[in-house]
């Protein structure tokens, strides 16, 4: 497998909303369509009625400056829009105004890389540019294009600032494209440029080959989680045919993400000449060296910074602190919750991030949901955490309460709610200890071969209480009672 | 205020009326003044607007079929300034080439306008609406919007003052695109003070237009007065060779020793690319056209063909053959053609070279001299129909104004004097980037010697 991915060349083109612009790019219509009534969002500009002229959003300029630099990309100081023309029903002017690279035209930024680890190996992901443009309207159908009886057009999406981040052919798999995208999609939370969790804010076009042969572009990937699967679909297409003898050609893919099947859409010789030209509605932009650093000096702490301080600062291993840093809420999160309680030290620092990376991590992946829409507190893990150190709950009943601890609830509240405390009691966990020995003879004997085996004695007790006895105790009567029965000699007891 | 019907009715060079706003305008003005409220600059004068400069709930259609009732949402900036505060009354929408493309007015879908010197020619174009409103006494103040002299020509063929300001001077929020990076709203007037008030009223810094320049607004009609005794005036000697009339000639040679006579020195200069520009420019705005108007599509506003049958491009194209005329489906073509794969390079690009060249031109000439003068157009107004089925004659005629669109600089067109049949011949000031101070000085101290602009047309059929 891994020499036939060698031999995979993906180049990806993902364009981003800029969702935490104020405006759109080239008028002052609010951003925030999300959910808003169709066609509320709208002035004579996005909608390209004659006569109305864009300006550019300056912030864009600001938040496509703030990414470059994260993405060392090298920005130009000189450059202007350029029109790209096709006619399509989603497009208010039948252009749609975008960069251009070509012809004297020049990207925002050139160049550029996201460093990403797979199987702990490091890889540079090289970006070819980055450059701005114009989002079109949204076509609404009734269920799929091709069966729905009408197309409806909501124009709120109109003209709001798309950024397309372009990179190199050098992906060579699906799991290389995934991490690429989470660390694209970390960076981008960091730069507090967009909201990448909105739904439509993130397009994705493909351009996969195998060496040797023709490339295909699958255009219309709507989510950073389809890409994956995408990919994988698209390469074992173009691998059967191979395998089948048939040619490979250049073509546009489109992928239909309810069937998971890529489909052709067009071939080479019908590729669309967009004829694109420069819009002079618009003047020039000039970005100086001295406008950059100023956008350098302000720029927030970014995942590899973070991960490195919280190395230092919390002694996470490498592994840790890089994942936990992936999700700038996440982080949040947990530095809240570690430097809210002082008595924390190193042990705790290492439970907490175990905490939120596997269960709570696990359950928002369940619950496809993500923090912040969520009702937990950071504090609720510390508590988590001094219950269990301090013996009051077992880990797996902590475990279990993860569900209650989501929607808000107190450790004390879930605790009482679920009746959910610690059998301390010393004569109802003799009795119950004496009703499980009673009960299995035959594990009792195995006990005279293999001491392990009280574990599942002490197993048999939990059960009977519903997981609510203490263990240390339990442990220690089970002992008890099987030395005084001569099954064991030696004493087994050991701590949790 | 509207009286004049008669002329009206023989002239046709409005396409819309606002009567019934224009009558309600002008009562809240009366008001005002009793009240002893502040009035605008332009209080109570009549407007004549291009229709293709969009007034708030007016339709405003380009004279063309594909826009028939588009009713804009918004005023453009210049309407804001002239009728919103300097109390300017609106009157109506004034005929045009479809889209501004042509020089005659014919390639209207309301059907042409006549010049009222001899209604049996052409009043020039694409603002042929508003120049003869002006020339005929029906308006005031005129709106022309001016991409390769379609300010100019009319206002040379109609015997009007027509100002074409430096590319920037005016906002062009709200006038619709022909070829935005040629497009230019200026006013055309009976006389050069008038087109000195307007633009002095209407130009400055728009934010919503970022290619607006803000820069000194001069007191143009204080200093149109000046004297222009110091003044260097180069003349081309390109603009005067094979081609151009002997009246249109010997007439504005006759204006040029005037000027001398005034005591402007003048000189000769030469642009020496000038046999370019008509190619360069018509390659330019017709690739520019093709987008600009690819937004017409009938799905959003204006008209869509009555046949919807077949997909969603069956029914742009369909709608845009029925409902675009032929002269526009003719400079969409070839837009299209000159911004393809393969053909960019060799059309558009080199088109773009050869306009910095002739920007160059002027940029030395200007060196020499501080404006320059020469003929608006190289023959009197043509008869109707004469080149309607020749649109490169037509083209041809542009060759004077264009190259200043190219290099989008500021010229104004007086009259000053008339050929054998009584025609108006245009006289063509042009000036250095921003002087626009500078060109309506000579026009103004021009026209008061000349003291033409008083004579009025006949509204006949001309005799020869």
């Amino acid at each position: 497998m891994s020499n036939e991915s060698k031999n995979v060349m993906i180049g990806l083109e993902v364009h981003i909303q800029l969702s935490k612009l104020k405006t759109k790019l080239f008028c002052g219509c609010n951003n925030d369509y999300h959910g808003a009534e169709p066609n509320s969002h709208v002035c004579p500009i996005c909608i390209g009625l004659p006569g109305t002229l864009p300006v550019v959003n300056k912030k864009a300029i600001e938040f496509a400056t703030r990414l470059a630099i994260a993405l060392n990309c090298d920005i130009n100081n000189h450059f202007w829009f350029f029109r790209k023309n096709y006619f399509y029903p989603d497009m208010s002017k039948n252009f749609q105004i975008s960069q251009y690279n070509k012809s004297g035209g020049k990207a925002f930024a050139d160049n550029g890389k996201i460093t990403i680890k797979l199987n702990s190996q490091k890889k540079d992901i090289i970006l070819n540019r980055i450059h701005l443009e114009e989002d079109p309207a949204r076509l609404v159908h009734k269920g799929s294009i091709a069966t729905s009886p009408y197309t409806l057009v909501d124009y709120n999406r109109s003209g709001v600032c798309l950024i397309e981040i372009v990179t190199e052919p050098v992906i060579s798999s699906p799991e290389e494209a995934r991490e690429f995208l989470k660390q694209l999609k970390s960076i981008v939370q960091y730069l507090e440029i967009s909201n990448l969790d909105l739904e439509g804010s993130v397009r994705v076009d493909a351009n996969i080959s195998i060496k040797g042969y023709e490339r295909s572009e699958v255009k219309n990937i709507n989510s950073f989680k389809e890409v994956e699967r995408a990919l994988r679909h698209e390469i074992i297409r173009q691998k059967n045919l191979l395998k089948r003898g048939r040619e490979l050609i250049q073509e546009t893919r489109h992928w239909d993400d309810k069937r998971r099947i890529t489909i052709s859409m067009r071939t080479k010789e019908f590729e669309a000449d967009y004829r694109y030209f420069p819009e002079q509605d618009l003047v020039p932009i000039e970005i100086d060296n001295n406008y950059i650093q100023k956008v350098k000096d302000e720029l927030p702490e970014m995942p590899n910074e973070r991960s490195i301080r919280l190395r230092r600062d919390y002694l996470l291993s490498e592994f840790d602190s890089d994942n936990l840093v992936l999700d700038k809420e996440l982080a949040d999160f947990y530095e809240d919750g570690v430097n809210s309680e002082a008595s924390f030290g190193p042990n705790e620092y290492k439970q907490y991030c175990n905490w939120l990376m596997n269960d709570i991590l696990r359950w928002l992946n369940e619950h496809d949901n993500i923090l912040k829409d969520t009702k937990i507190h950071p504090h609720q893990i510390v508590d988590l955490i001094n219950y269990v150190n301090e013996g009051k709950i077992t880990t797996k009943i902590a475990k279990s309460i993860i569900d209650d601890i989501m929607k808000g609830f107190s450790i004390q509240e879930i605790l009482e709610m679920k009746n959910k405390k610690r059998i301390f009691n010393e004569k109802l966990l003799r009795d119950l200890s004496n009703e499980v020995i009673e009960e299995n003879i035959k594990i009792v004997k195995d006990c005279r071969e293999n001491p392990k085996a009280i574990e599942a004695l002490i197993g048999r007790v939990m059960g009977k209480t519903r997981g609510q006895a203490d263990p240390h105790i339990t442990r220690t009567i089970m002992n008890h009672l099987l030395k005084e029965k001569g099954i064991i000699s030696k004493n087994f007891l050991k701590t949790e | 205020m509207f009286r004049e019907n008669r002329r009206e009715q023989i002239l046709h060079s409005f396409v819309n009326l606002s009567k019934e706003k224009a009558f309600k305008k002008a009562k809240s003005l009366d008001k005002d003044l009793k009240e002893n409220k502040k009035i605008g600059r332009l209080y109570g004068l009549p407007l004549a607007n291009k229709d293709l400069i969009c007034v708030r709930n007016f339709p405003t259609t380009c004279c063309s079929k594909i826009l028939s009732d588009f009713r804009p949402p918004y005023n453009a900036f210049v309407i804001e300034c002239l009728v919103e505060n300097e109390g300017a009354i609106h009157i109506g929408n004034t005929n045009m080439d479809e889209f501004a493309m042509g020089s005659s007015t014919e390639n209207s879908c309301y059907g042409p306008t006549y010049t009222p010197w001899d209604i049996s020619r052409v009043p020039g174009g694409s603002s042929g609406g508003s120049a003869a409103s002006i020339a005929s006494g029906q308006a005031i103040l005129a709106l022309g919007s001016d991409t390769g002299g379609s300010i100019r020509c009319p206002a040379a063929f109609c015997g009007t003052v027509g100002l074409k300001p430096t590319y920037g001077r005016v906002s062009r929020y709200g006038l619709i695109a022909f070829a935005n990076s040629l497009d230019q709203i200026g006013p055309i007037t009976k006389c050069v003070y008038d087109s000195a008030l307007m633009l002095e009223v209407m130009s400055g810094k728009d934010p919503l237009d970022s290619t607006s320049v803000d820069t000194k607004i001069d007191n143009y009609t204080i200093e149109i007065k000046n004297p222009i005794d110091k003044k260097v005036l180069g003349i081309p000697k390109e603009f005067f060779s094979e081609g151009l009339d002997s009246d249109v000639e010997s007439v504005v040679r006759k204006a040029i020793d005037k000027l001398d006579s005034l005591g402007a020195k003048t000189i000769d200069i030469s642009i020496p690319h000038l046999e370019y520009t008509v190619a360069t420019y018509y390659l330019l705005c017709m690739s520019e056209a093709s987008s600009n108007l690819a937004r017409y599509d009938g799905l959003r506003y204006g008209d869509m063909s009555d046949n919807l049958s077949g997909d969603v491009y069956d029914v742009f194209s369909r709608t845009r053959g029925e409902k675009f005329g032929q002269e526009v489906r003719r400079r969409i073509f070839l837009g299209t053609y000159a911004l393809s794969a393969g053909y960019y390079k060799m059309f558009y690009i080199k088109a773009l070279k050869v306009r910095s060249l002739i920007k160059n031109d002027f940029v030395e000439a200007f060196k020499k001299c501080d404006s320059i003068v020469c003929p608006t157009m190289p023959s009197p107004a043509f008869q109707i129909g004469e080149f309607i089925d020749d649109p490169l004659q037509m083209y041809i005629a542009d060759i004077l104004t264009c190259p200043v669109n190219l290099a989008g600089l500021p010229a104004l067109s007086i009259p000053c004097g008339f050929n054998s049949n009584d025609l108006p011949i245009g006289f063509q000031i042009i000036g250095n980037y921003f002087d626009e101070k500078g060109i309506l000085n000579i026009g103004y101290q021009l026209e008061q010697n000349l003291g033409i602009y008083r004579k009025i047309a006949p509204i006949t059929k001309g005799g020869k």
